[in-house]
Protein backbone atom coordinates (compact mmCIF):
# COMPACT_ATOMS: atom_id res chain seq x y z
CA UNK A 1 0.00 0.00 0.00
CA UNK A 2 2.62 2.50 0.77
CA UNK A 3 4.59 1.98 -1.78
CA UNK A 4 1.59 2.10 -4.36
CA UNK A 5 1.37 5.47 -2.42
CA UNK A 6 4.41 6.35 -3.38
CA UNK A 7 3.95 5.74 -7.39
CA UNK A 8 0.49 7.19 -7.20
CA UNK A 9 2.36 10.53 -5.26
CA UNK A 10 5.33 10.76 -7.48
CA UNK A 11 3.69 10.55 -10.76
CA UNK A 12 0.31 13.22 -9.54
CA UNK A 13 3.46 15.77 -8.74
CA UNK A 14 5.43 15.00 -11.69
CA UNK A 15 2.66 16.14 -13.93
CA UNK A 16 1.76 19.16 -11.57
CA UNK A 17 5.80 19.75 -11.98
CA UNK A 18 5.11 19.59 -15.99
CA UNK A 19 2.10 20.71 -16.56
CA UNK A 20 2.59 23.66 -14.06
CA UNK A 21 -0.99 24.51 -13.12
CA UNK A 22 -0.94 24.68 -9.78
CA UNK A 23 1.73 26.82 -10.22
CA UNK A 24 0.36 29.16 -12.27
CA UNK A 25 -3.46 28.32 -11.21
CA UNK A 26 -3.78 27.68 -7.87
CA UNK A 27 -1.22 30.11 -6.17
CA UNK A 28 -2.13 32.96 -8.03
CA UNK A 29 -5.76 32.59 -7.27
CA UNK A 30 -4.91 32.06 -3.07
CA UNK A 31 -2.77 35.65 -3.92
CA UNK A 32 -5.83 36.72 -4.94
CA UNK A 33 -7.52 35.98 -2.37
CA UNK A 34 -5.58 37.84 -0.01
CA UNK A 35 -5.50 41.00 -1.86
CA UNK A 36 -9.48 41.34 -2.26
CA UNK A 37 -9.66 39.95 1.43
CA UNK A 38 -7.31 43.26 1.90
CA UNK A 39 -10.03 45.51 -0.33
CA UNK A 40 -13.20 43.96 1.61
CA UNK A 41 -11.82 44.97 5.05
CA UNK A 42 -10.59 48.30 4.47
CA UNK A 43 -6.96 49.44 4.53
CA UNK A 44 -6.78 49.56 8.32
CA UNK A 45 -3.82 47.63 9.61
CA UNK A 46 -6.01 46.31 12.87
CA UNK A 47 -8.31 45.05 11.74
CA UNK A 48 -6.79 42.71 9.02
CA UNK A 49 -4.62 41.46 11.84
CA UNK A 50 -6.99 40.42 13.38
CA UNK A 51 -8.72 38.82 10.93
CA UNK A 52 -5.73 37.38 9.32
CA UNK A 53 -5.61 34.38 10.47
CA UNK A 54 -9.11 33.50 9.84
CA UNK A 55 -8.56 34.74 6.32
CA UNK A 56 -5.38 32.41 5.96
CA UNK A 57 -7.37 29.49 6.58
CA UNK A 58 -10.31 30.69 4.09
CA UNK A 59 -7.61 30.78 1.35
CA UNK A 60 -6.15 27.34 1.89
CA UNK A 61 -9.77 25.85 2.00
CA UNK A 62 -10.81 27.45 -1.39
CA UNK A 63 -7.43 26.12 -2.65
CA UNK A 64 -7.87 23.13 -1.60
CA UNK A 65 -11.16 22.70 -3.37
CA UNK A 66 -9.17 24.25 -6.48
CA UNK A 67 -6.25 21.09 -6.21
CA UNK A 68 -8.87 18.55 -5.32
CA UNK A 69 -10.40 19.54 -8.98
CA UNK A 70 -7.26 19.41 -10.54
CA UNK A 71 -6.28 16.25 -8.95
CA UNK A 72 -9.42 14.90 -10.18
CA UNK A 73 -9.12 16.43 -13.94
CA UNK A 74 -6.05 13.76 -13.93
CA UNK A 75 -7.38 10.79 -13.62
CA UNK A 76 -10.65 11.90 -16.06
CA UNK A 77 -8.39 11.50 -19.59
CA UNK A 78 -9.93 8.97 -21.70
CA UNK A 79 -8.95 5.48 -19.87
CA UNK A 80 -7.16 6.88 -17.82
CA UNK A 81 -8.98 5.45 -14.15
CA UNK A 82 -9.59 2.48 -15.93
CA UNK A 83 -5.51 2.33 -16.42
CA UNK A 84 -5.10 2.72 -12.73
CA UNK A 85 -7.55 -0.09 -11.76
CA UNK A 86 -6.07 -2.59 -14.03
CA UNK A 87 -2.41 -1.80 -13.05
CA UNK A 88 -2.84 -3.73 -10.01
CA UNK A 89 -2.27 -0.73 -7.54
CA UNK A 90 -4.38 -0.69 -4.31
CA UNK A 91 -6.99 1.53 -3.85
CA UNK A 92 -5.86 2.37 -0.48
CA UNK A 93 -2.86 3.06 -1.71
CA UNK A 94 -4.40 5.44 -4.44
CA UNK A 95 -6.23 7.37 -1.82
CA UNK A 96 -2.96 7.97 -0.18
CA UNK A 97 -1.06 8.68 -3.32
CA UNK A 98 -3.27 11.31 -4.64
CA UNK A 99 -4.26 12.62 -0.89
CA UNK A 100 -0.14 13.17 -0.76
CA UNK A 101 0.23 14.82 -3.68
CA UNK A 102 -2.82 17.19 -3.05
CA UNK A 103 -1.21 18.06 0.71
CA UNK A 104 2.51 18.80 -0.65
CA UNK A 105 0.84 21.72 -3.37
CA UNK A 106 -1.16 22.75 0.31
CA UNK A 107 2.18 23.02 1.58
CA UNK A 108 3.23 25.21 -1.25
CA UNK A 109 0.09 27.27 -0.99
CA UNK A 110 0.29 27.41 2.75
CA UNK A 111 4.15 28.92 2.85
CA UNK A 112 3.26 31.65 0.20
CA UNK A 113 -0.14 32.29 1.75
CA UNK A 114 2.20 32.64 5.36
CA UNK A 115 4.34 35.04 3.87
CA UNK A 116 1.42 36.95 1.91
CA UNK A 117 -0.08 37.87 5.40
CA UNK A 118 2.98 38.93 7.17
CA UNK A 119 4.16 41.16 4.19
CA UNK A 120 0.34 42.06 3.61
CA UNK A 121 -1.42 41.90 7.03
CA UNK A 122 1.48 42.70 8.66
CA UNK A 123 1.18 39.51 11.09
CA UNK A 124 3.79 38.54 13.69
CA UNK A 125 3.85 35.02 14.97
CA UNK A 126 5.31 34.70 18.31
CA UNK A 127 4.68 30.51 18.68
CA UNK A 128 6.06 29.16 15.30
CA UNK A 129 5.76 25.50 16.20
CA UNK A 130 2.03 26.09 17.34
CA UNK A 131 1.45 27.13 13.66
CA UNK A 132 3.31 25.04 11.88
CA UNK A 133 2.01 21.52 13.76
CA UNK A 134 -1.66 22.80 13.69
CA UNK A 135 -0.88 23.56 9.29
CA UNK A 136 0.47 20.05 9.42
CA UNK A 137 -2.59 18.32 10.71
CA UNK A 138 -5.13 20.44 9.10
CA UNK A 139 -2.59 19.80 5.62
CA UNK A 140 -3.73 15.91 5.96
CA UNK A 141 -7.22 16.69 7.64
CA UNK A 142 -7.70 18.93 3.99
CA UNK A 143 -6.38 16.93 1.48
CA UNK A 144 -7.68 13.21 2.91
CA UNK A 145 -11.15 14.90 2.83
CA UNK A 146 -10.94 16.45 -0.71
CA UNK A 147 -9.49 13.30 -2.18
CA UNK A 148 -12.64 11.39 -0.70
CA UNK A 149 -15.12 14.12 -2.18
CA UNK A 150 -13.28 14.42 -5.38
CA UNK A 151 -13.14 10.80 -6.18
CA UNK A 152 -17.27 10.67 -5.52
CA UNK A 153 -17.73 13.29 -7.84
CA UNK A 154 -15.37 12.06 -10.17
CA UNK A 155 -16.83 12.19 -13.70
CA UNK A 156 -20.38 13.55 -12.91
CA UNK A 157 -21.07 16.31 -15.49
CA UNK A 158 -21.77 18.77 -12.27
CA UNK A 159 -18.77 18.38 -10.12
CA UNK A 160 -17.58 21.54 -10.74
CA UNK A 161 -20.59 22.86 -8.52
CA UNK A 162 -21.13 19.91 -6.06
CA UNK A 163 -17.84 19.47 -4.89
CA UNK A 164 -17.39 22.74 -3.47
CA UNK A 165 -20.86 22.14 -1.80
CA UNK A 166 -19.91 18.30 -0.38
CA UNK A 167 -16.40 19.30 0.64
CA UNK A 168 -16.66 22.80 2.42
CA UNK A 169 -19.49 21.93 5.05
CA UNK A 170 -16.93 18.67 5.53
CA UNK A 171 -13.51 20.88 6.33
CA UNK A 172 -15.63 23.65 8.24
CA UNK A 173 -13.95 21.98 11.59
CA UNK A 174 -10.28 22.30 10.06
CA UNK A 175 -11.48 26.43 9.24
CA UNK A 176 -12.59 27.08 13.13
CA UNK A 177 -9.68 25.30 14.58
CA UNK A 178 -6.99 26.39 12.12
CA UNK A 179 -7.91 29.68 12.60
CA UNK A 180 -8.12 29.15 15.97
CA UNK A 181 -5.02 27.80 16.81
CA UNK A 182 -2.89 30.50 14.21
CA UNK A 183 -4.84 33.35 16.30
CA UNK A 184 -3.41 31.58 19.91
CA UNK A 185 0.11 31.32 17.80
CA UNK A 186 0.22 35.02 16.63
CA UNK A 187 -0.78 36.13 20.35
CA UNK A 188 1.15 33.57 22.10
CA UNK A 189 -1.49 31.81 23.83
CA UNK A 190 -0.28 28.21 23.66
CA UNK A 191 -2.19 26.33 26.34
CA UNK A 192 -5.58 28.14 24.74
CA UNK A 193 -4.28 27.10 20.89
CA UNK A 194 -2.61 23.86 21.86
CA UNK A 195 -6.10 22.54 22.82
CA UNK A 196 -7.09 23.63 19.03
CA UNK A 197 -4.52 20.22 18.11
CA UNK A 198 -7.28 17.76 19.55
CA UNK A 199 -9.74 18.42 16.89
CA UNK A 200 -7.16 18.68 14.19
CA UNK A 201 -5.27 15.78 14.52
CA UNK A 202 -8.59 13.27 14.69
CA UNK A 203 -10.27 15.13 11.97
CA UNK A 204 -7.16 14.27 9.83
CA UNK A 205 -7.12 10.43 11.52
CA UNK A 206 -10.73 9.90 11.01
CA UNK A 207 -10.63 11.03 7.32
CA UNK A 208 -7.22 9.04 6.25
CA UNK A 209 -9.18 6.25 7.93
CA UNK A 210 -12.79 6.49 6.03
CA UNK A 211 -10.37 7.10 2.93
CA UNK A 212 -8.26 4.17 3.03
CA UNK A 213 -11.43 2.01 4.16
CA UNK A 214 -14.08 3.28 1.40
CA UNK A 215 -11.80 4.45 -1.49
CA UNK A 216 -12.35 1.11 -3.03
CA UNK A 217 -15.64 1.14 -3.65
CA UNK A 218 -15.86 4.53 -4.96
CA UNK A 219 -13.31 3.49 -7.57
CA UNK A 220 -14.95 0.62 -8.50
CA UNK A 221 -18.09 3.28 -9.46
CA UNK A 222 -16.36 5.91 -11.68
CA UNK B 1 -45.04 -2.71 -0.92
CA UNK B 2 -47.29 -5.48 0.46
CA UNK B 3 -50.53 -4.86 1.58
CA UNK B 4 -49.75 -5.63 4.95
CA UNK B 5 -47.30 -3.55 4.92
CA UNK B 6 -49.13 -1.02 4.23
CA UNK B 7 -52.05 -1.42 6.85
CA UNK B 8 -48.97 -0.91 9.26
CA UNK B 9 -47.90 2.08 7.82
CA UNK B 10 -51.60 3.69 8.17
CA UNK B 11 -51.64 2.25 11.88
CA UNK B 12 -48.02 3.89 12.47
CA UNK B 13 -49.39 6.99 11.04
CA UNK B 14 -52.40 7.19 13.29
CA UNK B 15 -50.82 6.57 16.24
CA UNK B 16 -48.49 9.52 15.54
CA UNK B 17 -51.17 11.46 15.01
CA UNK B 18 -52.69 10.74 18.18
CA UNK B 19 -49.57 10.92 19.97
CA UNK B 20 -48.42 14.45 18.72
CA UNK B 21 -52.28 15.46 19.57
CA UNK B 22 -51.83 14.59 23.01
CA UNK B 23 -48.39 15.94 23.29
CA UNK B 24 -49.61 19.60 21.70
CA UNK B 25 -52.41 18.99 24.53
CA UNK B 26 -50.58 17.95 27.78
CA UNK B 27 -47.86 20.62 26.37
CA UNK B 28 -50.24 23.56 25.97
CA UNK B 29 -52.98 22.95 28.26
CA UNK B 30 -52.46 20.76 30.86
CA UNK B 31 -48.47 21.15 32.12
CA UNK B 32 -47.88 24.36 34.34
CA UNK B 33 -45.46 26.90 33.41
CA UNK B 34 -42.08 26.38 34.21
CA UNK B 35 -40.74 28.00 37.17
CA UNK B 36 -37.48 30.29 35.63
CA UNK B 37 -38.38 30.14 31.78
CA UNK B 38 -42.35 30.06 31.85
CA UNK B 39 -44.27 29.28 29.03
CA UNK B 40 -41.47 29.30 27.03
CA UNK B 41 -40.43 26.28 28.27
CA UNK B 42 -43.41 24.41 26.59
CA UNK B 43 -41.02 24.55 23.38
CA UNK B 44 -39.13 22.09 25.18
CA UNK B 45 -41.83 19.36 24.41
CA UNK B 46 -40.73 19.60 21.01
CA UNK B 47 -37.34 20.76 20.67
CA UNK B 48 -35.53 17.50 22.29
CA UNK B 49 -37.64 15.09 20.48
CA UNK B 50 -37.02 16.52 16.86
CA UNK B 51 -33.43 17.06 17.33
CA UNK B 52 -33.27 13.47 18.95
CA UNK B 53 -35.01 12.26 15.82
CA UNK B 54 -32.86 14.20 13.08
CA UNK B 55 -29.62 13.80 14.08
CA UNK B 56 -29.80 10.21 15.74
CA UNK B 57 -32.61 8.18 14.60
CA UNK B 58 -32.48 9.58 10.83
CA UNK B 59 -28.73 9.80 10.20
CA UNK B 60 -28.31 6.54 12.84
CA UNK B 61 -30.47 4.70 9.73
CA UNK B 62 -28.98 6.58 7.48
CA UNK B 63 -25.65 5.65 8.36
CA UNK B 64 -26.21 1.73 9.05
CA UNK B 65 -28.37 1.17 5.98
CA UNK B 66 -25.35 3.07 4.28
CA UNK B 67 -23.14 0.40 5.96
CA UNK B 68 -25.00 -2.50 5.15
CA UNK B 69 -25.26 -1.58 1.52
CA UNK B 70 -21.83 -1.25 1.13
CA UNK B 71 -20.92 -4.79 2.77
CA UNK B 72 -20.97 -6.93 -0.27
CA UNK B 73 -23.14 -9.57 1.56
CA UNK B 74 -26.07 -7.67 2.54
CA UNK B 75 -25.60 -5.53 -0.50
CA UNK B 76 -29.29 -4.87 -1.64
CA UNK B 77 -31.06 -1.55 -3.22
CA UNK B 78 -33.19 -1.83 -0.13
CA UNK B 79 -30.48 0.15 1.84
CA UNK B 80 -29.86 2.39 -0.43
CA UNK B 81 -33.94 3.69 -0.96
CA UNK B 82 -33.76 3.52 3.18
CA UNK B 83 -30.87 5.21 3.43
CA UNK B 84 -31.93 7.85 1.65
CA UNK B 85 -35.31 8.13 2.41
CA UNK B 86 -34.00 8.49 6.28
CA UNK B 87 -31.83 11.10 4.95
CA UNK B 88 -34.83 13.37 3.43
CA UNK B 89 -36.48 13.30 6.45
CA UNK B 90 -33.87 13.75 8.76
CA UNK B 91 -32.91 16.99 6.66
CA UNK B 92 -36.34 17.87 7.53
CA UNK B 93 -36.05 17.64 10.84
CA UNK B 94 -32.64 18.81 11.20
CA UNK B 95 -34.21 22.07 9.51
CA UNK B 96 -37.02 21.79 12.17
CA UNK B 97 -34.64 21.36 14.82
CA UNK B 98 -32.84 24.62 14.13
CA UNK B 99 -35.90 26.61 13.40
CA UNK B 100 -37.37 25.63 16.98
CA UNK B 101 -34.07 26.54 18.99
CA UNK B 102 -34.29 29.46 16.99
CA UNK B 103 -37.61 30.49 18.17
CA UNK B 104 -36.60 29.73 21.92
CA UNK B 105 -33.36 31.21 21.56
CA UNK B 106 -34.32 34.44 20.49
CA UNK B 107 -36.58 35.34 23.83
CA UNK B 108 -34.28 33.24 26.15
CA UNK B 109 -30.70 34.49 24.97
CA UNK B 110 -31.84 37.68 23.28
CA UNK B 111 -30.62 36.77 19.85
CA UNK B 112 -32.73 34.44 17.00
CA UNK B 113 -28.57 32.52 16.16
CA UNK B 114 -25.33 32.52 18.18
CA UNK B 115 -22.35 31.12 17.13
CA UNK B 116 -22.52 28.18 19.62
CA UNK B 117 -20.49 24.98 18.91
CA UNK B 118 -23.80 23.44 18.98
CA UNK B 119 -25.79 25.32 16.97
CA UNK B 120 -23.19 25.62 14.16
CA UNK B 121 -22.71 22.06 14.09
CA UNK B 122 -26.08 21.37 12.95
CA UNK B 123 -26.52 23.97 10.45
CA UNK B 124 -23.09 22.39 9.06
CA UNK B 125 -24.79 18.77 9.21
CA UNK B 126 -28.07 20.34 7.35
CA UNK B 127 -25.95 21.97 4.72
CA UNK B 128 -23.75 18.25 5.18
CA UNK B 129 -27.29 16.22 3.85
CA UNK B 130 -27.94 18.82 1.81
CA UNK B 131 -24.92 17.94 -0.33
CA UNK B 132 -25.72 14.55 0.13
CA UNK B 133 -29.37 15.33 -1.55
CA UNK B 134 -28.12 17.14 -4.39
CA UNK B 135 -25.40 14.11 -5.46
CA UNK B 136 -28.61 11.93 -5.37
CA UNK B 137 -30.47 14.09 -7.84
CA UNK B 138 -27.13 14.02 -10.36
CA UNK B 139 -28.74 11.18 -12.74
CA UNK B 140 -26.39 7.52 -12.89
CA UNK B 141 -27.20 4.10 -12.99
CA UNK B 142 -29.03 2.96 -10.06
CA UNK B 143 -26.16 0.53 -8.65
CA UNK B 144 -23.61 4.07 -9.04
CA UNK B 145 -25.71 6.03 -7.44
CA UNK B 146 -26.22 3.97 -4.38
CA UNK B 147 -22.76 3.48 -4.31
CA UNK B 148 -21.85 6.92 -4.39
CA UNK B 149 -24.86 8.27 -1.66
CA UNK B 150 -23.49 5.09 0.46
CA UNK B 151 -20.29 6.67 0.56
CA UNK B 152 -21.29 9.77 0.67
CA UNK B 153 -23.66 9.38 4.22
CA UNK B 154 -21.19 7.66 5.87
CA UNK B 155 -18.16 10.52 5.64
CA UNK B 156 -21.13 13.06 6.73
CA UNK B 157 -22.47 10.52 9.47
CA UNK B 158 -18.81 10.67 10.63
CA UNK B 159 -19.80 14.77 11.60
CA UNK B 160 -22.37 13.62 13.79
CA UNK B 161 -20.45 13.02 16.94
CA UNK B 162 -18.65 16.28 16.55
CA UNK B 163 -22.24 17.62 16.75
CA UNK B 164 -23.05 15.25 20.11
CA UNK B 165 -19.75 16.04 21.56
CA UNK B 166 -19.57 19.60 20.48
CA UNK B 167 -21.01 20.81 23.59
CA UNK B 168 -18.51 19.15 25.97
CA UNK B 169 -15.58 20.10 23.25
CA UNK B 170 -16.30 23.84 23.16
CA UNK B 171 -17.55 25.66 26.40
CA UNK B 172 -20.30 27.17 25.27
CA UNK B 173 -23.58 29.01 26.47
CA UNK B 174 -25.62 26.47 24.98
CA UNK B 175 -26.99 23.99 27.60
CA UNK B 176 -25.70 20.94 28.80
CA UNK B 177 -27.77 17.85 27.92
CA UNK B 178 -30.48 17.74 30.16
CA UNK B 179 -31.71 13.79 29.85
CA UNK B 180 -28.85 12.49 28.12
CA UNK B 181 -26.57 13.52 30.59
CA UNK B 182 -23.56 11.66 31.68
CA UNK B 183 -24.85 9.93 34.79
CA UNK B 184 -28.55 9.75 33.13
CA UNK B 185 -30.82 11.31 35.90
CA UNK B 186 -33.47 12.93 35.09
CA UNK B 187 -33.60 16.58 35.77
CA UNK B 188 -37.29 17.49 34.72
CA UNK B 189 -39.93 16.16 36.90
CA UNK B 190 -43.49 14.85 37.34
CA UNK B 191 -46.07 15.68 34.47
CA UNK B 192 -43.23 18.02 32.73
CA UNK B 193 -41.47 14.59 31.80
CA UNK B 194 -44.11 12.60 31.11
CA UNK B 195 -45.03 14.99 28.22
CA UNK B 196 -41.41 15.25 27.02
CA UNK B 197 -41.49 11.40 26.91
CA UNK B 198 -44.68 11.48 25.21
CA UNK B 199 -43.03 14.22 22.82
CA UNK B 200 -39.86 11.47 22.36
CA UNK B 201 -42.52 8.68 21.67
CA UNK B 202 -44.85 11.03 18.59
CA UNK B 203 -42.18 12.15 16.87
CA UNK B 204 -40.41 8.87 16.80
CA UNK B 205 -43.57 7.35 15.58
CA UNK B 206 -43.87 10.99 12.81
CA UNK B 207 -40.04 9.73 12.02
CA UNK B 208 -40.97 6.08 11.24
CA UNK B 209 -44.07 6.92 9.85
CA UNK B 210 -42.58 9.43 6.99
CA UNK B 211 -39.60 6.75 6.34
CA UNK B 212 -42.01 4.22 5.39
CA UNK B 213 -43.86 6.59 3.06
CA UNK B 214 -41.01 7.83 1.85
CA UNK B 215 -39.61 4.71 1.38
CA UNK B 216 -42.78 3.78 -0.68
CA UNK B 217 -42.02 7.08 -3.20
CA UNK B 218 -38.67 5.51 -3.84
CA UNK B 219 -39.77 2.28 -4.88
CA UNK B 220 -42.58 3.62 -6.98
CA UNK B 221 -40.51 6.43 -8.65
CA UNK B 222 -38.20 3.63 -9.57
CA UNK B 223 -40.59 1.34 -11.10
CA UNK B 224 -42.14 4.61 -13.25
CA UNK B 225 -37.98 5.56 -13.79
CA UNK B 226 -37.87 1.80 -15.64
CA UNK B 227 -40.96 1.42 -17.25
CA UNK B 228 -41.39 5.51 -18.70
CA UNK B 229 -39.20 4.53 -21.47
CA UNK B 230 -40.74 1.34 -22.43
CA UNK B 231 -44.80 3.55 -22.09
CA UNK B 232 -43.40 6.24 -24.00
CA UNK B 233 -42.40 4.17 -26.61
CA UNK B 234 -45.20 1.96 -27.23
CA UNK B 235 -47.17 5.15 -27.06
CA UNK B 236 -44.97 6.44 -29.72
CA UNK B 237 -45.54 3.33 -31.92
CA UNK B 238 -49.40 3.70 -31.33
CA UNK B 239 -49.18 7.41 -33.10
CA UNK B 240 -47.00 5.84 -35.65
CA UNK B 241 -49.41 2.94 -37.00
CA UNK B 242 -51.91 5.34 -36.87
CA UNK B 243 -52.85 7.22 -40.56
CA UNK B 244 -51.12 10.34 -40.68
CA UNK B 245 -54.07 12.50 -41.59
CA UNK B 246 -57.48 11.04 -41.09
CA UNK B 247 -60.13 9.97 -43.88
CA UNK B 248 -61.44 13.84 -43.73
CA UNK B 249 -60.52 13.86 -47.66
CA UNK B 250 -63.98 12.42 -48.56
CA UNK B 251 -65.40 13.27 -51.89
CA UNK B 252 -61.68 15.48 -52.72
CA UNK B 253 -61.50 11.61 -54.50
CA UNK B 254 -59.97 8.20 -53.14
CA UNK B 255 -57.34 8.82 -55.42
CA UNK B 256 -56.20 11.33 -52.79
CA UNK B 257 -57.07 9.45 -49.93
CA UNK B 258 -54.96 6.21 -50.97
CA UNK B 259 -52.30 8.47 -51.39
CA UNK B 260 -52.23 10.34 -48.31
CA UNK B 261 -52.99 7.04 -46.55
CA UNK B 262 -49.76 5.39 -48.59
CA UNK B 263 -47.68 8.12 -47.47
CA UNK B 264 -48.83 7.64 -43.87
CA UNK B 265 -48.14 3.88 -44.15
CA UNK B 266 -44.61 4.53 -45.48
CA UNK B 267 -43.66 7.11 -42.90
CA UNK B 268 -44.89 4.43 -40.02
CA UNK B 269 -42.21 2.29 -41.63
CA UNK B 270 -39.62 4.63 -41.77
CA UNK B 271 -39.68 5.30 -38.01
CA UNK B 272 -39.99 1.42 -37.33
CA UNK B 273 -37.02 0.68 -39.40
CA UNK B 274 -34.14 2.12 -37.10
CA UNK B 275 -35.42 1.14 -33.47
CA UNK B 276 -36.48 -2.02 -35.02
CA UNK B 277 -33.08 -2.48 -36.37
CA UNK B 278 -31.46 -1.72 -32.64
CA UNK B 279 -33.71 -4.17 -30.92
Amino acid sequence: MWRDALLVAGKDIRIELRSRVALWQVLPFAVLVLVLFGFALGPGPRALRVAAPGLYWLAVLFSTVLATQRSMAIESGEGTRDGLRLSGIDPAGVFLGKAAAVAIQLVAVQVLLGAGIVVLFDVHVQTWWLALVASVLATVGLSAAGVLYGALSAGLRVRETLLPLLVLPIVAPVLISGSRAWSAAVSGAVASGASWLKILGPFAAVYLAVGVALYGPLQEVA
Amino acid sequence: MSARMRSVTRWIGAAAAVSTALTVWLGLWVTPPAEVQGTLARLLYLHPPIAWVALYCAFGVAALSSVLYLWHRTRSLFWDRLGASAVEVGVVFTALTLVTGSLWGRPTWGVWWTWTARLTSTALLLVLFLGYLALRRVPADPEVRARRCAVAALVAFVDVPIVTFSVDWWQTLHQRGTVLNPGLTLKVHGLMAWTMGLGFLAMTLVFVWMLLVRYRVEVLADRIGDGELEVSLSERWAEGSMPVIGDGAGAAGAGATAGVTALGTALDATLRQPAGGGR
